[in-house]
């Protein structure tokens, strides 16, 4: 790879002094070439989490021990001469959604707020095996549902932009740890725009892998059909490096594609586009469907930004985009209220005994009543309802054949342009407490990206900049059919060397330093 | 009112007397536990009467994050028993979620079929024997064809013990402790559909059919099948119309039917109470019924009904299951002769009358004689022997007097072969093969070592037996008398005296040539 494309997403004087400014592109090639340690490393983004997160918030858990445990080892086995993975001793934090072995997982839920899982998910396996110290553990909106990360059980994270705003969500804490760099990489999930969204509103890149492309087995489910994990990071070959590590076949998880892994590390290296076809989908795009101004702007420029690069860009209609919403918020709901229903308070989790001698249906009750949050049960009951028998051809049947329509949608799509592009969300990030009484907005911000998940197909957030009225990050979504998630990295990386031309440097660098609150 | 509530035995009517108006419908639920090895869903071990909560995983505890991966061989089994059963096989069906919340049940969702089951509308012809006792004299069996809806597969539950009550039930219990290395075992339900026109043989079609069932999947090998254990479960529903009705009575579901003959009883008597509260101008209640083996009669579990709303839907984390027609084929090449039509085959084989041959089943001994004849007895002296001395000792050689599987009599196919051999080969007579056969059971060894220690030999001398000849009709010139006055039955009581101067080591019969050869006596 060329000096060029491994540049540090700050200047290179700030990067000596401080290796968290680094990429992890270039952390692994310093920690390759000896002129850095996994132990330095990782001890300063420890120190910096100190010192920021308790104004920012990214973290639920931070497991220095084992981060510095790990970081020891590869340095010994470095200085010992032994072939290591690309990522050794560059450090990653998960979201609270990923069970870890001896580490406390709460999918940011009082429910769980004291369980420890017996046993790693297949992609905390795979980040030890890789020798990635991990940091910690990242909030989230409980159970994954949400857009903002405030309805955690533990308190809101801060958007590194704006402490006064929302980092996105659910995986808020992922974003927000990359965005501050807490972290070089973060593992996220996405269920209907989780990792996009997050990325769009902090300046970070995120992908949602095709579905099955990475295994589930150990990730706190949401949407069985909807969840995929996927990379967080300030840059797509940052991204690339993380999702060749977390993606491939895995023999727990039923739904888990078996199929080679594509070539993203490679693809991520392309800086021209030259005959590639853009559709733009008309039903996610464009001021008429609300999108914020700003946001609206600087897609105009992606575009013109692709064209640029060689890329033929037209537009597409995909009809059943606006049924998408629907459609979701039966399908999530249906799931999540069946998958939600081993929290009973019997074998783990919160157990509220009400007095008197209460039967275990009582003290079942109790938990959830005390263990779950207003949305949580908001979206329980809802699906209870859609699932329940009079009501499901009219509901989850019908969400189901929407479903299959949109995702017929995308092959029609995909049979006349190689990858879609739309805005990730329709605004900036917004403040804390604008939308939390108000779920159908809140519901909003993922009106663009939860077509992926319905149809399985895989996308991208990249940044494209920052809105006039406000200042704050927006993002580009790129969307390519299901296994092809290589085209994603193509177009990012392409898109994202352009802007970097026409803007001195990466979006995220201009983020403001974060003021240390008391 | 309710009969539910109703304390103390509920009322019932005569057997008889309800079948002068009543029709029975009834409809059977069979779960089997498949013996794979492992769980449906994931890795544990199924093995039966393990330390509580040992056979354990995320998956089958339903730890946060965990996944279902499909057993295969479950899968295979259950293809193998729905071919069997007469079923069309799926060539695309899906696993569901069915809802609800019960502590032993790690998720609260039982990963189960709905409406997609992996085998559908088949047909087992049950034979049903004649009923017991001195008016049945004259019934024939005959054959009746039950109609399977379905089978399909589906996870097992954990086990739930309540504490602390009288009857070990939930009711009245302190606290009750869960085992879940049962939840996740593979298990397969079938289902018949409505059994009509059986009338007052109703409960014995209902046993004939679980009992062939049983057999079929034992011969199949994919379960053990043992009732008592609750690898075989039956739910028994029973439901009367008028007679000449066309539209089916509401129905009740009895469960904890472990045995038989308790399948037999249970439908009986629910036939019997479902009568008087129909009588008494009163509705069934739609409701779960629990069967009491001891008092025999069932008592009213939860009330179900069809409103009971399990939120079915396709379970997302499993991919469908798509058998290839020549996966089905493979299957259908691996199954063993339908039960029934091996036992008529035998029949003919060993020249057994019906009802040697029926005792021979119910004695569960088919395998046994065919295996004993495989190993070179005859038909009969292997049903003599296991039908009668050894079946004698199978009853009481259990723990405090209880009974025990024939095989577990420490007595092999072999031995009894052996043992076989040894008279017809003119070793030993029937007396000395009994002793013979008392030190295996001792365990001193095979036929031929017990007789080799023990000195068992017929004389083949008839030199000493003349000489004890000779002696008797000596001794006993009164029976002589009668003997030649022409009373030749008379004979015994010397042949009697001869073989206790041989000490029983000689050849009856041919003692009794000699007595009357002596005497100059025509036999």
């Amino acid at each position: 790879m060329s000096d060029s494309t491994t540049q540090a997403a700050s200047g290179a004087g700030a990067a000596d002094a401080d290796p968290t400014r680094l990429t992890a592109v270039e952390m692994a090639d310093r920690l390759a070439a000896g002129t850095l340690t996994s132990v330095e490393l990782t001890q300063a983004h420890l120190d910096r989490i100190e010192r920021l997160d308790p104004t920012v918030h990214a973290f639920l858990l931070v497991d220095a021990e084992g981060a510095l445990a790990t970081a020891r080892e590869v340095d010994a086995a470095r200085a010992a001469g032994e072939e290591l993975p690309r990522l050794a001793g560059v450090p990653v934090a998960v979201k609270d959604i990923a069970c870890t072995q001896g580490l406390t997982t709460t999918a940011g839920s009082r429910m769980l707020e004291e369980f420890v899982p017996p046993y790693d998910a297949t992609i905390v396996t795979r980040l030890r095996d890789a020798r990635m110290p991990i940091l910690g553990k990242t909030n989230m909106d409980e159970f994954a549902m949400g857009s903002s990360t405030e309805h955690s059980a533990f308190g809101p994270t801060r958007n590194p932009w704006d402490l006064e705003r929302i980092p996105g969500g659910s995986g808020g804490g992922s974003s927000a740890a990359v965005a501050a760099y807490l972290a070089p990489l973060a593992i996220g999930s996405d269920t209907g725009g989780s990792i996009r969204q997050p990325a769009a509103v902090t300046g970070t890149v995120g992908t949602k892998p095709t579905y099955g492309a990475v295994s589930r087995y150990g990730i706190i489910a949401l949407a069985s059909s909807l969840d995929q994990i996927g990379p967080c990071a300030r840059t797509v070959a940052d991204a690339a490096l993380l999702h060749e590590v977390i993606a491939g076949h895995d023999p727990m998880d039923s739904t888990s594609v078996d199929a080679p892994v594509p070539d993203v590390v490679g693809a991520a290296g392309t800086t021209d586009l030259a005959g590639l076809r853009v559709g733009v989908v008309r039903e996610i795009s464009g001021s008429d469907q609300g999108f914020q101004p700003g946001v609206q702007a600087r897609f105009e420029e992606a575009l013109d930004a692709l064209r640029g690069l060689g890329a033929e860009v037209t537009e597409v209609s995909c009809p059943h985009f606006a049924y998408a919403m629907a459609a979701y918020y039966l399908i999530l709901p249906s799931e999540a209220s069946s998958n939600l229903a081993r929290y009973d308070a019997m074998r783990y989790g919160l157990r509220v005994t009400p007095d008197d001698s209460p039967s275990a249906e009582q003290v079942m009750g109790a938990s959830r009543d005390a263990g779950f949050g207003d949305e949580v049960k908001r979206r329980i009951i809802l699906g209870t309802y859609a699932l329940s028998s009079g009501y499901y051809d009219a509901y989850y049947g019908q969400a189901q054949k929407v479903r299959t329509l949109i995702a017929r949608d995308f092959e029609a799509a995909f049979g006349q342009v190689d990858v879609l592009v739309s805005p990730t969300a329709p605004t900036t990030a917004f403040r804390i407490g604008d939308q939390t009484e108000d779920p159908m907005a809140m519901y909003l911000n993922d009106i663009a990206t939860i077509p992926a998940n319905l149809a399985g197909v895989p996308g991208m957030s990249v940044p494209s900049g920052t809105a006039e009225e406000d200042g704050l990050p927006t993002g580009l979504q790129i969307l390519a059919p299901a296994m092809q998630d290589q085209r994603l990295y193509a177009v990012g990386a392409a898109l994202e060397a352009r802007l970097r031309e026409r803007q001195g440097g990466y979006v995220i660098e201009q983020a403001p330093e974060i003021e240390v609150r008391a | 009112m309710s009969t539910r509530t109703t304390a103390g035995p509920e009322r019932t009517v005569a057997y008889d007397d309800l079948l002068t108006r009543y029709e029975p419908v009834l409809g059977l639920e069979v779960h089997v536990e498949l013996g794979t090895a492992t769980k449906m869903f994931c890795g544990c071990a199924t093995g039966f009467g393990a330390e509580p909560n040992t056979q354990t995983c995320p998956v089958c505890l339903g730890l946060p994050g965990a996944l279902p991966v499909v057993n295969r061989t479950a899968v295979e089994s259950a293809i193998r028993i729905g071919l069997a059963l007469n079923c069309g096989i799926a060539d695309w069906c899906r696993f569901a979620r069915k809802n609800y919340f019960y502590p032993d049940m790690p998720k609260n969702f039982q990963t189960s079929q709905y409406d997609e089951p992996i085998a559908v509308d088949g047909w087992l012809d049950v034979e049903v024997p004649p009923r017991e006792g001195p008016e049945f004299l004259d019934e024939e069996p005959f054959t009746y064809r039950v109609e399977i809806e379905r089978a399909h597969m589906e996870e097992d539950t954990g086990k739930s013990t309540h504490v602390g009550g009288a009857t070990g039930r939930i009711h009245g219990a302190s606290h009750s402790l869960v085992d879940y290395n049962r939840a996740g075992i593979p298990l397969i339900e079938i289902v018949t559909k409505p059994l009509t026109g059986a009338g007052e043989r109703a409960p014995d079609v209902a046993r004939a059919y679980v009992g062939a069932l049983r057999d079929l999947l034992r011969a199949l090998d994919v379960s053990d099948v043992k009732m008592e254990q609750g690898s075989l479960r039956c739910d028994a529903n029973v439901s009367l119309m008028p007679t000449g009705a066309e539209r089916f009575g509401t129905r009740t579901e009895t469960k904890n039917v472990n045995s038989l003959r308790s399948v037999e009883r249970a439908v009986r008597y629910e036939m019997t109470r479902h009568a008087a509260v129909l009588d008494a101008g009163e509705a069934i209640v739609q409701e779960t019924r629990h069967w009491h083996e001891d008092t025999g009669v069932t008592t009213s579990g939860r009330p179900k009904s069809d409103a009971d709303d399990y939120r079915y839907f396709p379970e997302p984390d499993l991919v469908p299951v798509a058998p290839t027609r020549e996966d089905v084929e493979r299957l259908r090449a691996t199954l063993p002769e339908n039960p029934a039509d091996r036992r008529r085959r035998l029949q003919e084989e060993w020249g057994y009358s019906d009802l040697e041959m029926r005792d021979v089943v119910n004695a569960g001994a088919v395998e046994v004689i065919e295996t004993t004849v495989a190993a070179g007895a005859s038909p009969a002296a292997a049903r003599k022997w296991w039908m009668g001395e050894l079946a004698r000792r199978a009853k009481t050689a259990g723990e405090g007097g209880g009974a025990v599987d024939l095989l577990d009599l420490g007595v092999t196919p072999a031995h009894v072969a052996e043992l076989d051999s040894l008279v017809t080969g003119g070793r030993l007579n029937d007396s000395m093969a009994r002793q013979a056969l008392e030190g295996v059971l001792a365990g001193e060894g095979t036929p031929t070592e017990v007789a080799d220690a023990r000195g068992l030999e017929l004389v083949q001398d008839d030199g000493a037996l003349q000489a004890a000849v000779d002696e008797v009709i000596a001794e006993n010139a009164d029976v002589v008398e009668k003997i030649r006055g022409g009373k030749v039955q008379a004979v015994g009581a010397l042949i009697g005296q001869v073989m206790k101067k041989m000490r029983g080591q000689a050849d009856a019969g041919r003692a009794r040539e000699l007595i009357l050869e002596t005497l100059g006596v025509q036999g």
